[in-house]
């Protein structure tokens, strides 16, 4: 797509896209629970329903914030009113739950009746007194975690633009978070361990956890989180500036990148995504370069992390990895480990934005060349069936396949991993370098405690 | 619109992929966008199936929005019958095709042209049927095809077998005990003498249904899947059948009985009664449980029944009839069928609800305080949190109610399966109850205990909040961990840096 991609060695093709992934609206399970004052409200029919249902498993019964508005024959043909339809059921999640947000995920059917959901939305708004986001998270147009990408998209619109001094404080719930319960005059001091650099608002929802760790990896070289999208409630979402940087934490956020820089003004910094102490040592450098920060300590702490690791890596190395590709976090996966001392014959990928993943793109390339290893074949939009047949003839150690094909497979005695486990775990930072191994090996281990158990009959 | 939390029949495409995919060698082709496919999670996960889901989409996109699918289809279906070479695609269509509109009925045409195998369009309205009454039509349509084409052909068998036999139709994939009821109900037949002809659509290829004919009556052990098929067959090839329920020992009774005057006026005299004593006092102790003191214990106690047609109806009655248990509520969520299931629980029963609003069937629980429930996984999850016992006996349902066990509802040993899951229900709930009244558990609160209790560590606030971040289960390690990393380095305080060195250090 961009000229800085064609000196790249690396194979880019793309199938037919027939294959398995978990539709966009599925973001709706992990982001009600991230954005504790919201409410997700997914305008489309059973089917979505039923997905949404059993994709969330055991979440359903702890009465989320979440419902779905479900279309009827009289919605598709028009025999109802959409606004009053939307008014009634808004009021009556008002009423119940009083959340700071509605997000109205719009779905193919809004899609194809042209509900004019952005339309109807401000005018609701007002009627309502709630904020009602708009995020079309369908299937015509997306795939599984890009749903997230629509919502926050959506959600930087939302973002303050300028706020008095005061309030930037108040805005700030990382920065409280870390200050809690101290004195102003040691929260003084410590602003002063920051450098003098401009705002950074960062992107991407995350576990509470893993953004206080980013956050702290940051200040220990001297940066400062402004603000984070999404924040813990709506009612924080972090002011943005023109001039602001802003930077990903996670790869399929590229609508949200565009949004910042286009509508906001913002300065993206492209960096490799925290995913593996090698990504989350470049991520840093890169946003330590943009502020001429020098970065300290990073290169120990790598090796550091990399030592405790050992037990894991002697598990992978030399082995073989087929990505499937389901939820865009494929890339920084496969860099990961490769480095690791894996080998990675296929990296199947619903979407593969080269701009926003460039430094991703070019930190895979390298890592390949450091650890002599043949570069990936990319697949976007790959197709299921020919896959199988790829797999059946490489016979890979490791396919990160989504459910639909892990059990099968594993019939035929090839390991797999879910990769929708990648999507919920903690996998960003140094720190949770360990969980994304303790996932990848898992398959491993088992086969190896299952050494005297008979294979399954051979169907291949 | 309308406001759901929770549905209890999923869409009509999953209907008709249930029926294809029960088949042998039959391929389904969905007409839908990407994510829609999740009927492969659910066969892959709960099913625990080692095959490959034979289901695929032809994906609608952008593109295909735009320009209508084209070409797409019609190529989709010429390269499953290529690749896999199936006896039958079905074309499904979902919701999303459902309001597009495309001539798919012209996109089979073009694609019989050149595919091998034969294909078919589920004549399924997203907006008219939910799963249930999908997949009973399509497994009519199906039939009805095969029983079609065998005709013109000269194909169909036309001569009954020399001994009485029979069609078991309804078994599907993803059905609630399916499996297990089918084994069972293939070993009923065996005990009553009765050839299985044929057992669809689970397991069965299509090219079978040409020989349907040659079995003296069907089967239809579900009220749900399978009615129009044996309505069909009975209009068309003259087969009566027996749509009794063997759930429960008097219904069992029934269906055999039933069965027996089928055959009777077939001009095959037979007489299964001494073999329903038998059973009823031998093999099932079904029975004898309801005579025992145990089950005296459970006279009158409240339950409410809620599923789909068939578990609640046949539920209620064993509960009532077999158990002496006071149902204050039966329900189900089958509501295009609610005359039905009315008319089957009248008499046993204070009140009937037929409702798909999980919400209405919760409040009727809290209301009536039941000692035990008897529903879907979404009741368990109520009985859980107004602490009542609860048996699953009706699909929707979660991977644990997939069994490796054989563990069938219906025949004689499902009567076995059913009063032990009555019993385990009661019993653990008045076991619970007692502890409660002589003091409970001492179990309490075990987190906190000896962990740190004269701690020399101070925590700050923000890494407590942290601590309480993490799930209750591990929050007592990953404590113990953390504090056995600061004593080590002599660091008497606890911050958020020193719980990441900590995990960080522990690899956990």
């Amino acid at each position: 797509m961009t000229v800085a991609q064609e000196n790249s060695a690396l194979d880019f093709s793309c199938e037919t896209g027939n294959y398995h992934t978990f539709c966009p609206i599925s973001c709706v399970a992990w982001l009600y629970q991230k954005i504790e004052d919201s409410f997700f409200l997914v305008i489309g029919t059973k089917t979505c329903g039923y997905f949404l249902q059993n994709a969330m498993g055991v979440m359903i019964f702890a009465e989320p914030r979440y419902a779905m508005a479900e279309l009827e024959e009289g919605d598709i043909s028009a025999q109802l009113h959409d606004y009053e339809e939307l008014k009634r059921l808004c009021e009556q999640i008002k009423r119940d739950r009083n959340p700071s947000v509605i997000v109205w995920i719009g779905t193919c059917t809004t899609e194809i009746i042209k509900m004019d959901l952005e339309g109807l939305a401000p005018k609701l708004e007002a009627d309502l007194g709630i904020p009602i986001v708009v995020a079309r998270a369908n299937g015509l147009d997306y795939a599984f975690t890009q749903g997230e990408d629509t919502v926050l998209a959506a959600m930087a619109h939302k973002c303050p633009e300028i706020a008095r001094e005061t309030e930037k404080q108040e805005r700030n719930p990382i920065q409280k978070l870390i200050n809690f319960g101290r004195q102003r005059e040691q929260v003084e001091a410590e602003e002063s361990a920051y450098a003098d650099h401009p705002p950074l608002v960062l992107f991407g929802s995350l576990p509470d956890p893993v953004v206080t760790n980013l956050t702290l990896e940051l200040k220990k070289q001297g940066i400062k989180v402004s603000g984070w999208l999404p924040a813990k409630r709506y009612t924080e979402l972090p002011v943005i500036e023109p001039g602001y940087y802003v930077c990903g934490v996670n790869p399929f956020l590229s609508r949200t990148a565009t949004t910042l820089m286009r509508r906001r003004q913002c300065k993206l910094i492209g960096a490799p995504f925290p995913i593996g102490p090698d990504g989350t040592r470049a991520w840093l450098t890169k946003i330590c370069s943009v502020f001429n920060i020098e970065p300290q300590g990073l290169a120990e702490r790598e090796a550091k992390i990399w030592e405790n690791l050992e037990d894991y890596l002697k598990l992978v190395r030399g082995k073989s990895v087929f990505f499937m590709g389901d939820n865009l976090l494929e890339i920084s996966l496969a860099r990961f480990l490769i480095r690791c001392g894996m080998t990675c014959p296929e990296i199947g990928i619903p979407y593969m934005d080269k701009r926003y993943q460039k430094a991703e793109l070019d930190f895979l390339e390298q890592t390949c060349g450091e650890m002599g290893v043949p570069l990936p074949k990319i697949v976007e939009k790959p197709d299921n069936y020919l896959q199988l047949q790829r797999i059946k003839e490489l016979q890979p150690d490791l396919v990160i396949t989504g459910m639909a094909h892990a059990n099968p497979l594993e019939a035929h005695n090839i390991s797999t991993k879910w990769s929708v486990e990648f999507t919920f775990a903690q996998i960003h930072g140094f720190t949770n370098a360990r969980d994304i191994l303790e996932l990848a090996t898992r398959p491993l281990r088992r086969n190896n405690r299952l050494g005297e158990l008979p294979l399954m009959p051979s169907k291949w | 619109m309308k406001l759901a939390y929770w549905m209890y029949a999923g869409p009509a495409h999953i209907g008709t992929l249930r029926i294809a995919s029960s088949f042998k060698n039959v391929h389904s082709i969905m007409h839908a966008p990407l994510g829609d496919d999740y009927f492969n999670v659910m066969e892959s996960m709960l099913e625990r199936k080692q095959d490959f889901t034979p289901v695929t989409t032809s994906i609608v996109d952008r593109n295909v929005l735009a320009r209508g699918s084209q070409e797409k289809v019609v190529d989709n279906i010429v390269r499953k019958d290529r690749e896999e070479h199936p006896d039958l695609i079905v074309l499904t269509p979902t919701c999303t095709s459902s309001i597009l509109q495309e001539d798919l009925e012209n996109f089979v045409e073009r694609a019989r042209l050149e595919a091998k195998g034969d294909v078919l369009l589920a004549d399924v309205n997203h907006y008219r049927f939910n799963e249930l009454q999908a997949a009973d039509r399509t497994l009519h349509q199906i039939v009805k095809f095969y029983v079609e084409k065998a005709r013109k052909k000269g194909e169909l068998a036309s001569e009954k077998s020399a001994k009485p036999s029979v069609n078991i139709i309804g078994m599907t994939t993803q059905g609630f005990h399916n499996q297990h009821d089918c084994s069972e109900l293939k070993r009923l037949m065996a005990d009553l003498e009765i050839e299985v002809n044929a057992i669809i659509p689970q397991g069965a290829y299509v090219e079978n249904i040409k020989n349907l004919g040659r079995a003296w009556f069907n089967l239809v052990p579900y009220r749900e899947i399978g009615l129009a098929t044996a309505n069909y067959l009975q209009e068309n090839l003259g087969i009566p059948y027996v749509d009794i329920t063997p759930m429960g020992v008097i219904e069992t009774a029934r269906c055999i009985r039933q069965i027996q005057a089928i055959l009777n006026q077939q001009g095959y005299p037979i007489d299964y009664e001494s073999y329903i004593d038998h059973q009823s006092m031998y093999v099932s102790q079904a029975v004898w449980f309801s005579r025992s003191i145990d089950c005296q214990n459970l006279t009158g106690k409240k339950a409410v029944v809620f599923g789909d047609n068939t578990h609640a109806a046949a539920m209620t009655k064993i509960l009532v009839r077999e158990m002496g248990i006071h149902v204050v509520l039966a329900g189900t969520y089958c509501k295009y069928d609610g005359d039905w299931f009315r008319e089957q629980v009248e008499g046993y029963c204070d009140q009937v609800l037929i409702s798909d609003d999980n919400g209405e069937i919760g409040d009727h629980i809290s209301r009536l305080e039941p000692a035990a429930i008897f529903g879907t996984q979404m009741e368990r999850h109520v009985a859980k949190r107004s602490k009542i016992p609860c048996g699953v006996i009706a699909a929707p349902i979660h991977i644990q109610n997939f069994s490796m066990g054989y563990k069938p509802f219906l025949g004689y040993e499902g009567t076995n399966q059913i009063a032990d899951l009555v019993y385990n229900s009661f019993t653990l709930g008045m076991e619970d109850h007692l502890l409660e009244i002589f003091g409970g558990h001492d179990t309490k609160e075990v987190i906190h205990k000896g962990i740190s209790a004269d701690s020399d560590l101070t925590w700050t606030k923000e890494a407590k909040t942290e601590l309480n971040k993490v799930p209750g289960f591990v929050r007592g390690k990953v404590k113990r961990n953390t504090e056995k990393f600061a004593r080590d380095r002599s660091v008497t305080e606890i911050t958020l840096e020193v719980m990441y060195a900590a995990k960080e250090a522990v690899g956990a």
